[in-house]
């Protein structure tokens, strides 16, 4: 169980970066006010950050990914989370199977 | 605190999920950075000080021995740069936490407790007990599977064969469409996808992120200057 020191600074630098984009808000967050306008811009950051991870996945991969995708997110409108994952799962497997 | 006991539970049973789509995950990404020349002790060390699976599936893609520590500084700066945004959108709602829960509690934010964070101070005070049972669920979860990951090597095999590379997709699709309400949630959706595929496609990952995150805002913005025009 080694640890090359070099490596370790690598891992140190990435950590250190890492936690001050976490931390970021909470040191900048208190002193701003925003108007509602703003507020409805922060509003969206959830949905358009989720989306924005996902999208090279979901619509620039290929036709299974695609297709399961938009079946994860008709599940998503009934199920919670575990059922939105089974049915994206089982569809893209399937969908590969049959050579998509 | 008579509530606290409620919040951890609730906080385990929401994680729970993303928790389990993970495991391949973490298992995988284990074994991708043996395969690069690291040792389960140092792929431990990573997962447990970054513990940012973006950050270091990109840090897999870069490398090589000695670490290129500048390259790897700037690509974990542009693939956390989201973490700015949601910090800042979180730290709204940390009103009930103390200052060294923050510290504790945004250190294991990711992108999965983050979002049911969100969720949940939508309808309710979020509590650090169960912010930060979600989050050490997941930080736990990771750095155990990225270090077994480490030891038993090639054992997985290829993750497409069982689906385990869309289970992060369907759980962000799940998680996203939670935030969407009526038309204006709908057109944030609309723009943050084909902003993000658009950038991805033409200039490359990490790039995707902060294209599609941006247009998404831009689009709510947009919005809701219109509804205050009507109003």
């Amino acid at each position: 169980m080694s640890v090359d020191p070099w490596t370790l600074l690598a891992i140190l630098v990435m950590a250190s970066i890492t936690y001050a984009t976490r931390i970021s808000g909470v040191l900048l967050g208190g002193r701003l006010k925003l108007s509602p306008r703003a507020q409805a811009a922060f509003n969206a950051v959830p949905p358009a950050v989720l989306v924005a991870l996902i999208a090279p996945s979901a619509l620039a991969t290929g036709g299974a990914e695609t297709i399961a995708a938009l079946a994860a997110a008709l599940a998503a409108t009934r199920l919670p989370l575990l059922g939105v994952i089974a049915v994206g799962v089982v569809t893209v497997v399937a969908l590969r199977a049959f050579g998509l | 605190m008579t509530a606290g006991p409620r919040e951890v539970r609730d906080g385990l049973r929401d994680i729970a999920p993303a928790a389990i789509a993970a495991i391949p995950i973490g298992l995988l990404f284990g074994a991708l950075m043996a395969s690069k020349g690291l040792t389960p002790a140092e792929v431990a060390l990573m997962s447990g000080f970054v513990c940012a699976g973006g950050a270091q599936l990109a840090a897999v893609e870069l490398w090589v021995h000695p670490a290129p520590i500048l390259a790897l500084a700037v690509s974990t700066a542009l693939i956390d740069a989201r973490h700015v945004l949601m910090s800042t959108s979180l730290a709204r709602r940390t009103g009930a936490f103390a200052w060294w829960q923050k510290m504790l509690g945004f250190y294991v934010m990711s992108d999965e407790n983050w979002a049911l964070g969100e969720r949940r101070a939508a309808e309710r005070t979020l509590t650090p007990a169960y912010f930060i049972t979600m989050g050490a669920t997941l930080w736990i979860n990771w750095v155990t599977t990225t270090t077994l990951g480490a030891i038993g090597g090639a054992m997985l095999g290829d993750p497409r064969l069982y689906g385990a590379d869309f289970a992060f997709t369907a759980l962000f699709i799940g998680l996203a469409a939670a935030f969407v309400r009526g038309p204006g949630g709908m057109a944030v959706v609309a723009a943050s996808g084909l902003a993000s595929a658009a950038a991805y496609l033409s200039v490359g990952a990490p790039w995707h992120v902060a294209a599609g995150a941006a247009a998404g805002v831009a689009t709510a913005w947009g919005v809701a200057g219109e509804e205050e025009a009507l109003a």
